[in-house]
Formats: C-alpha cells, sequence, structure tokens
C-alpha cells in the first residue's frame, strides 16, 4: 500500500489512465465516482478546507509514476463533488474550491455535541476558542476553517441555539450558547 | 446440335470476366439477348451483360437470374458483320446487330469451321447500339487475336494475367521454353531484354499519347520478364543464392504491380462503370489485402488501383463508389467506417471480435500491464498499419475495454480496472480479477 505523507493511498493511485480524464461515459464515471471518494477522504483525514486548482495539490499528482491531473480534469472532479453538494466554488472562475466532507448542517449538529459533551449550555466562548480553544482539541472542530464555522454558527442562531455578538474586531466575535 | 454451342467463359468470384493475355475490354452493353437465328430451339441467352474485347465477345448471365452460364464467342469466328438495315419496324423494336460465324459441322462455334450460322444480338437496355457496332468491327478487324495465337495454343488451359495483377498458375508453361542455362543465362537474357526495351521505354516516354499506346507493350513486357524470373527461380533454386533471390523476388513485386491490362473505363462501360469498376477492384485488393493482415487503409488501396491502372486513373470519388456498390454484389471484402471518420477496406473473414480478441491478449501481458500499449506496440502485433490498430484500439476502448492514458511519454492504452474496483471500498482487492492482475504486474515490480 503506497502512502502520500501519513495517508494511505489505494493502489489505483498509481493507474496511469487515473490521471486522464477518460472520455468514455461509463468509464469516466467510475473514475470520477473514484476521485471523489478519494478527495473527500483525504481532505477530511488531513483537515484541509480550500483546494486551490492551480496550486500544487499533493493529490493531484503522482511523482513515481510521472503522471498529474491536468486542469480540466481537476475541475471535472470537483466540480462532480460541488453537484453532490459536498463542495462549493469560491469565485466564479472556478479558482479556489471550498471543501465540505461534513456538510453545514453536520457541522451545526458536531459543534451541538460538543457543546453538551463539555457541559458548555450556558456559556460564552469567543470563535477563535472554538477552533483553537483546549476544550476542541481531538475533535474535527479543531482547526476548522473559519468561514465553514461561522455558517454553522449561523445556521443555529437562526434555530435560536445561540446568539453571535460582536467584539471590538472580528478576532474576538463571541457565541452565548442557549441549548 | 448440343446446347453448348458456344465457348464458355470463365468470370471472377465477383461476377467479372476473366480475360486472356492482352486481351482488352472495348465496350460493355447491359441487357442484350443473343439468339442463333437460324436454329430457334437453341436455348436463348437472356438479357445480360454483353462485354466485346480485343479477342471475344463475352455474354454474361444477370446475377439475379443466372439461368445461362456464361458464353464466349471468339470474334476470330466471325465472318461477317451484317450492316444494321434502318426500317420502320426497327424504330419499334429493339435494336438489333446480326453477325456471322463459322461453326462445325455438329453446330459447335469454331475457327473456319466448315458451316456459318447467323447470330443476332437483341439490344433490350438503354445502349447505343451503333457505337457499339463500330467498336465491333474495330475490335473484328483488329484481330488482336492473332498476335496471341502461339501462347493461347500452347497453353490452351487458362492464362490469366489480367485483372488480378496476375496469378502463378501460367508460370510453368512458359518456362518449358525457354533454354535458360544457369544464373548467367538468365542475366544474359534480361540483359538482352533490357536492351531491347530501352528503345521501347524511350518512346514511350516521349510524350504521353505515345506512353497510353505503349502502356499494353509495357504491360505484356513486366508479365513475361515477371514470368521468366519465376521460372528461372524454380529452375536453378540450388544454384543460386539467398542474396539473388531476394533481388529477384523484389522484382517480381515491382513487375506484379505494374498492372491492370484492361482497366475499366468510363469510356468501354458507360453507365455500367461503377458498377463494373466496383467488381474490378474487388477482384484487385484481394491479393494486397492478404498481404496486410486483411485490412487496408482506403489511401493505400486508392494508390495501389490507380498505380496498377497507368494511365487510366480514376479519382477519389470514383473509388468510393465503387466500393459503396460493394454492399450489392456478393463479394469477399467491404468497405468500414471508423468512428473517426478513417475509411478502410477489409476482408469480410477479418472479423472486429478477431481484432477484439487479439488486442484483449495484448494489453493483458505482464508489460503491457505495467506501461500500457501505444498504437505502434498494437500495429506490430497485429501487423497492420499504426494508424489502423489506433482505430481498433479506439474502438476497444469506447466498448470500455480499454483506457487512455495520455501524458509527455505519450499515448497509451491500458486495460479498464475501474470496472473491477469495488465503488464501496477502493482498497478492496478482488481476487484473480483483472485489478489485481495488474497490481501483481504494475505494483509489485516497483
Amino acid at each position: 500500500m503506497q502512502t502520500l505523507g501519513e495517508h494511505k493511498l489505494p493502489h489505483f493511485f498509481h493507474y496511469p489512465p487515473y490521471f486522464t480524464l477518460q472520455p468514455v461515459r461509463e468509464t469516466r464515471e467510475k473514475q470520477i465516482q473514484l476521485w471523489k471518494e478519494l478527495i473527500l477522504d483525504y481532505c477530511r483525514v488531513q483537515k484541509i478546507f480550500v483546494i486551490g486548482l492551480e496550486e500544487d495539490f499533493p493529490l493531484f499528482s503522482n511523482p513515481a509514476i510521472e503522471r498529474s491531473l491536468n486542469h480540466e480534469a481537476r475541475e471535472a472532479f470537483l466540480s462532480a463533488i460541488v453537484l453532490d453538494g459536498r463542495a462549493e466554488w469560491m469565485d466564479k472562475s472556478h479558482r479556489q474550491c471550498l471543501i465540505l466532507w461534513h456538510r453545514i448542517k453536520e457541522w451545526a449538529d458536531i459543534i451541538l455535541h460538543f457543546v453538551k459533551e463539555n457541559g458548555l449550555e450556558d456559556s460564552v466562548m469567543t470563535v477563535e476558542e472554538i477552533r483553537t480553544g483546549v476544550e476542541s482539541r481531538g475533535t474535527d472542530i479543531h482547526g476548522m476553517d473559519r468561514g465553514v464555522l461561522m455558517r454553522a454558527l449561523k445556521l443555529l442562531e437562526n434555530k435560536g441555539k445561540l446568539a453571535i455578538f460582536k467584539g471590538a474586531s472580528t478576532d474576538d466575535e463571541g457565541v452565548k450558547f442557549s441549548v | 446440335m448440343a446446347g453448348n454451342w458456344l465457348l464458355p467463359a470463365e468470370t471472377t468470384s465477383s461476377g467479372r470476366p476473366v480475360l486472356r493475355p492482352g486481351e482488352v475490354e472495348s465496350s460493355l452493353q447491359p441487357s442484350v439477348d443473343l439468339v442463333n437465328e437460324e436454329h430457334p430451339n437453341l436455348p436463348i441467352l437472356k438479357s445480360g451483360l454483353l462485354v466485346l474485347t480485343t479477342h471475344r465477345l463475352l455474354w454474361l448471365p444477370n446475377p439475379e437470374s443466372a439461368t445461362s452460364p456464361a458464353s464466349a464467342v471468339p470474334l476470330a469466328t466471325v465472318t461477317h458483320i451484317f450492316q444494321s438495315k434502318k426500317s420502320i419496324k426497327g424504330m419499334f423494336a429493339s435494336p438489333r446487330v446480326r453477325f456471322q460465324v463459322s461453326i462445325t459441322p455438329d453446330g459447335k462455334v469454331q475457327e473456319r469451321g466448315s458451316k456459318s450460322t447467323v447470330i443476332t444480338l437483341v439490344f433490350r437496355g438503354k445502349s447505343d447500339p451503333d457505337s457499339f457496332v463500330g467498336k465491333f468491327w474495330e475490335a473484328w478487324r483488329g484481330r488482336a487475336w492473332e498476335g496471341s495465337v502461339e501462347t493461347g495454343e500452347g497453353e490452351p488451359g487458362r492464362v490469366e494475367l489480367g485483372d488480378g495483377g496476375g496469378s502463378s498458375s501460367s508460370d510453368t508453361g512458359l518456362a518449358l521454353k525457354m533454354p535458360v542455362v544457369g544464373v548467367s543465362g538468365i542475366l544474359r537474357k534480361e540483359q538482352e531484354m533490357w536492351e531491347s526495351t530501352d528503345k521501347s521505354l524511350q518512346d514511350a516516354f516521349q510524350d504521353l499519347n505515345a506512353l497510353m499506346s505503349k502502356a499494353k507493350e509495357m504491360v505484356t513486357l513486366a508479365e513475361k520478364m515477371r514470368q521468366k524470373l519465376l521460372s528461372g527461380s524454380s529452375s536453378q533454386a540450388n544454384a543460386t543464392n539467398d542474396e539473388e533471390m531476394g533481388s529477384k523476388e523484389e522484382m517480381q513485386d515491382w513487375l506484379l504491380s505494374i498492372g491492370i491490362v484492361s482497366p475499366v473505363t468510363k469510356e468501354s462501360a458507360g453507365a455500367l462503370y461503377h458498377q463494373q469498376l466496383s467488381r474490378q477492384l474487388a477482384d484487385f485488393v484481394k491479393i494486397p489485402l492478404e498481404r496486410a493482415g486483411g485490412i487496408m487503409n482506403m489511401i493505400d488501396i486508392y494508390c495501389l488501383f490507380n498505380r496498377a491502372r497507368g494511365t487510366e486513373l480514376i479519382s477519389p470519388d470514383d473509388l468510393l463508389r465503387a466500393c459503396s456498390l460493394w454492399d450489392k454484389f456478393n463479394v469477399p471484402v467491404m468497405l468500414k467506417k471508423f468512428e473517426s471518420g478513417v475509411m478502410v477496406i477489409q476482408n469480410k473473414s477479418h472479423s472486429d471480435e478477431e481484432v477484439f480478441s487479439r488486442i484483449r491478449s495484448l494489453v493483458q501481458k505482464p508489460d503491457a500491464l505495467k506501461t500500457g500499449v501505444s498504437a505502434t506496440d498494437a500495429a506490430r502485433t497485429l501487423g497492420i498499419a499504426p494508424a489502423m490498430a489506433k482505430e481498433h484500439l479506439l474502438a476497444a476502448e469506447s466498448k470500455g475495454f480499454l483506457c487512455r492514458d495520455v501524458s509527455p511519454d505519450g499515448f497509451r492504452f491500458y486495460i479498464n480496472i475501474f470496472q473491477d474496483i469495488d465503488p464501496n471500498d477502493a482498497y478492496l482487492v478482488k481476487e484473480y480479477g483483472v485489478y489485481d492482475a495488474w497490481i501483481r504486474a504494475a505494483i509489485a515490480s516497483r
């Protein structure tokens, strides 16, 4: 089994046609399916939220067989994830892609679970505390993308589970839980 | 009086007449009846294709209603061609041409026969009997058969060198007459031949008209030399070394490709042009197709065919039309169009399944599993042109059997392992599957 950093990769990562967008429909569907899962899996394990299409993304090339995905293929695979609702384009020109290995709703549930787990039902925390504090260590929340976190918090706010209040700067936005 | 009072005529499998050495077609007429006027109870040859050559008048049956066998009247037996009379009655009836032939006492057509009979040709199709009569006269007066009598009589069997570019069936016949003494004998003979032909070659190239009139001579010459070479190599096989044999084979090939003696032309075939061209082409492509492994590019055929025709070149459009007519005849070759638009000619026996299974075994070899196959690799294994091999690979790809790999190294094909991967568990490897085989070959060797 080959690895990329600490990530375990399937054997077909060394199959050269895996890196060429296949023209035949049936084959292409299967190829896209395999790529979608590999990308989401990799992002989840590596806690990656944003993939830049023009940047070097370790998954998009395999130096061992000297193959890498071209731009068209990268966009095709990411678009397929976007269609599934597991990713969003961050700009119109599709240069950056936000990967939601948990959907926003799933993130909201994870936050609620985290709050209950730590007995924070009626306490106040800053957003930065949630992302980097001692409490969240060891959970998916730790080190998560700020934009994604804010969207999950807003969803909970709409449901009346918490209130967001602004501090002097964006760095110290606070959250008052009322679960 | 026997029913087969005419001589039998041979045809090729595609229905083209087999011509004698030096025999050239000059006119074709559809839907012609051949009737013996003096013996009306003889079977009437109804509605066939009439072919006038420099040697014979051939009647070929209509393939849909073949009732009578193909028959021939040697022009040598014709003793008189009657002038057609213009009459009011003639305006309504089908045009007729009458001529007299000599026959044996028991009624068979024969040169210098003691009796004679009158044959009438009835033109039922839209044709021009006047121009036919003109050509008939011309051919009859030309007495082209006299020049080739000696070879004709020496070999009563089939002497075919016309349409197919020549076969080896008649090689031994000439070999007996040639007093060849050793390799030097052959070479000396050849030298003499070249010297004597040098002049005619120079004449031929003076201008195109001259070349056209010499074309037949050139082809005859080439054929003679080919046969001489063949006979030489058979009788002197033990004395000649490999190198000489090689150069002889080359020479034979070269001479073989020189010519179709009687190319179908618009002038001789008229409305039947494409149909006859199609049949001639079907006969012609057999040999090159066999050599090329059963499949050939349209462009290659075009070049070969026109080279064989010499001066009577055809246009690509005519070739295409001739090929598309094959569907209608029972010929062993077919025109195939690939998805990319590439057109090829292939033997009907050359099936896609066979090619496909050969590709299948090719891509499953350990090396191919590891590094894939290129069009060139496939071409080498299948014995066909790379462009054609690529078409086959693309066809296999579109069936989901192969996958492509486009990289700076080039365009390569691999066996499709995607189908063998479990979508729910990318890490699972089914035993003895294609994926498993690929892992063993490609990963294990890393």
